[in-house]
């Protein structure tokens, strides 16, 4: 089978609202740059695959708009997936695998939660006859997940914050970062719930950002890049729908997708965990038996930015750049998308 | 267990999402001269083509654009079509025409209405100007143009109307 590697990882700086930039806008320098850096021009890219949400940016078609703004003539080989971008890298990656006409493939997602109230556009992922009358919004359904988890005596409040307070100390040493700090726990705990017992530390900040990611296989991957982020696995799974139906205090379908990318039992020396709640880190770290010598979150995770359909694929972008870079061998990059952890996907990134 | 009676074919379930949508830079600039009664493209440094509304990157060469050009409230209809169905929330009698329209100057079209015009007399090649609502009433809004309509010149040849199309698509 073909090598496909990540040699390439750009982003916007995470802000709480783009004001002078629309979505394409964002996209257009994020790209130009990334192609500059790799010393590529935009016809040496084989395949283009992006990853966005109409629902998220207000308007149908809003991916062919940023289309638009690479400069895609004459037409280009290009796909779509309507959500997370990190899925867009999954289908580039597939097709790398099979098809030698690909050997560089460019991936980018973005989205704009400030227009709107984005646990809002969440509920809309839900049964639309039973779930979405009632509302629940996406912040309402991660605290039943993290309600299931304190009654089940797995974890408490506390545990939650420190992933709070772990994730902004290491957004400090991250330039791009919306929000960073060393906040104490035991003050953080004195904040009220937004929804019990979900408080403000154990939820995403809304950003809005773009990021991109330059794939190449084989030798082509070696020519552009002095160490490539090697994909060694790669796979997602999913849980059903209805809420009701899973046992919340478990992801089977992170546990699944970690089982068949490679990432259980083997040295990881940092994982980046897209997990838009606190407790939602935990059950990851303990589904991708991340271990203790783990650096998890290096860039500040969800804390730090979350430009939603975009912040999947960061997580393999701050994996990968951190190989590049030589600041680490081995890591798992992981990316969710759905209510409570519906649908997981993870990656090993390896250095040569 | 035997359900004899009609199953639930229709529930209502309202739902509404507000957005606050900010269109850039590009978009920002058109929409301010709009408001004054000016329509503005853009043109592309590599190929001198002139985009309406402007954007900030060239569709065929991705460079950043940033030179704005004011343009005529005249142009050319390209292609068109006749609306002749009813459908929710109508505000046009049928039959009624929307059209493609070159502005002189630009390289690409503009969607608008075409009126005062019976539907059986549209052509392409016809030579169109806006009609503009009230200064009054003026907003950040292409609807400050109520519709466009026949200038009375002669048509645009439709051989040169291809032509001006195939140079248009970036061919």
């Amino acid at each position: 089978m073909r090598e496909v590697a990540i040699v390439a990882f750009g982003q916007t700086p995470n802000r709480r609202k783009e004001l002078h930039r629309n979505d394409a806008e964002m996209v257009a320098p994020v790209v130009a740059e990334l192609l500059k850096g790799a010393g590529l021009s935009r016809r040496d890219v084989d395949f283009t695959c992006s990853g966005s949400s109409d629902f998220l940016a207000g308007y149908s078609f809003s991916w062919v708009m940023a289309i638009d703004a690479l400069g895609a003539w004459p037409p280009i080989q290009e796909s779509h997936v309507e959500g997370e971008a990190a899925w867009a890298l999954y289908e580039a990656w597939v097709k790398m695998l099979f098809m030698d006409e690909i050997e560089v493939a460019l991936v980018y997602g973005f989205g704009r939660q400030s227009m709107t109230s984005p646990r809002d556009v969440m509920v809309l992922m839900n049964d639309p006859y039973l779930e979405t009358p009632l509302w629940p919004d996406a912040i309402s359904q991660a605290a039943l997940q993290a309600r299931a988890l304190l009654d089940a005596g797995l974890c408490t409040e506390r545990d939650f914050a420190e992933i709070a307070v772990r994730n902004l100390r290491h957004a400090e040493g991250n330039p791009l970062a919306q929000l960073s700090g060393r906040p104490d726990p035991d003050e953080l705990l004195k904040a009220p719930t937004i929804a019990s017992p979900l408080r403000k530390h154990d939820c995403p900040p809304i950003t809005d950002g773009a990021c991109a990611v330059l794939l190449a296989a084989g030798d082509r991957a070696r020519a552009l890049c002095r160490r490539p982020a090697w994909i060694r696995g790669l796979a997602h799974r999913i849980d059903v729908q209805a809420l009701g139906r899973r046992d919340l205090t478990h992801s089977v379908s992170a546990r699944l997708a970690a089982e068949a990318a490679g990432a259980i039992g083997t040295p990881i020396d940092i994982a980046e965990l897209h997990a838009p709640f606190t407790p939602q880190d935990w059950i990851l770290q303990r589904e991708l038996g991340i271990a203790k010598r783990t650096i998890v979150n290096p860039s500040g995770g969800i804390h730090q930015g979350n430009p939603m359909m975009a912040t999947g694929l960061v997580r393999f972008g701050e994996v990968a750049a951190r190989i590049i870079r030589g600041e680490a061998d081995r890591g798992v990059a992981h990316a969710t998308q759905g209510p409570c952890l519906q649908q997981n996907m993870v990656c090993v990134l390896e250095a040569e | 267990m035997a359900e004899t009676r009609k199953p639930v074919t229709t529930i209502k379930t309202p739902v509404a999402i507000h957005y606050n949508y900010s269109i850039g830079a590009g978009q920002s600039a058109f929409m301010r001269a709009i408001r004054e009664g000016r329509i503005l493209g853009v043109r592309c440094p590599d190929t001198g083509k002139v985009y309406v509304p402007p954007r900030l990157t060239s569709v065929e060469t991705a460079s950043p654009m940033t030179e704005l050009v004011e343009l005529p409230d005249r142009g050319v209809v390209y292609t068109y079509c006749i609306v002749n169905i009813k459908f929710y929330d109508q505000v046009l009698d049928i039959p009624y025409a929307y059209g493609y329209i070159v502005l002189d100057g630009a390289d690409s079209a503009i969607m608008h209405l075409i009126q005062e015009c019976p539907v059986e007399e549209m052509r392409p090649g016809m030579r169109v100007k806006a009609v503009w609502k009230d200064p009054k009433e003026w907003t950040e809004s292409l609807e400050n143009i109520r519709y466009f309509k026949p200038t009375g010149e002669p048509d645009l040849p439709i051989e040169q109307i291809m032509n001006e199309i195939r140079k248009k698509s970036y061919a």
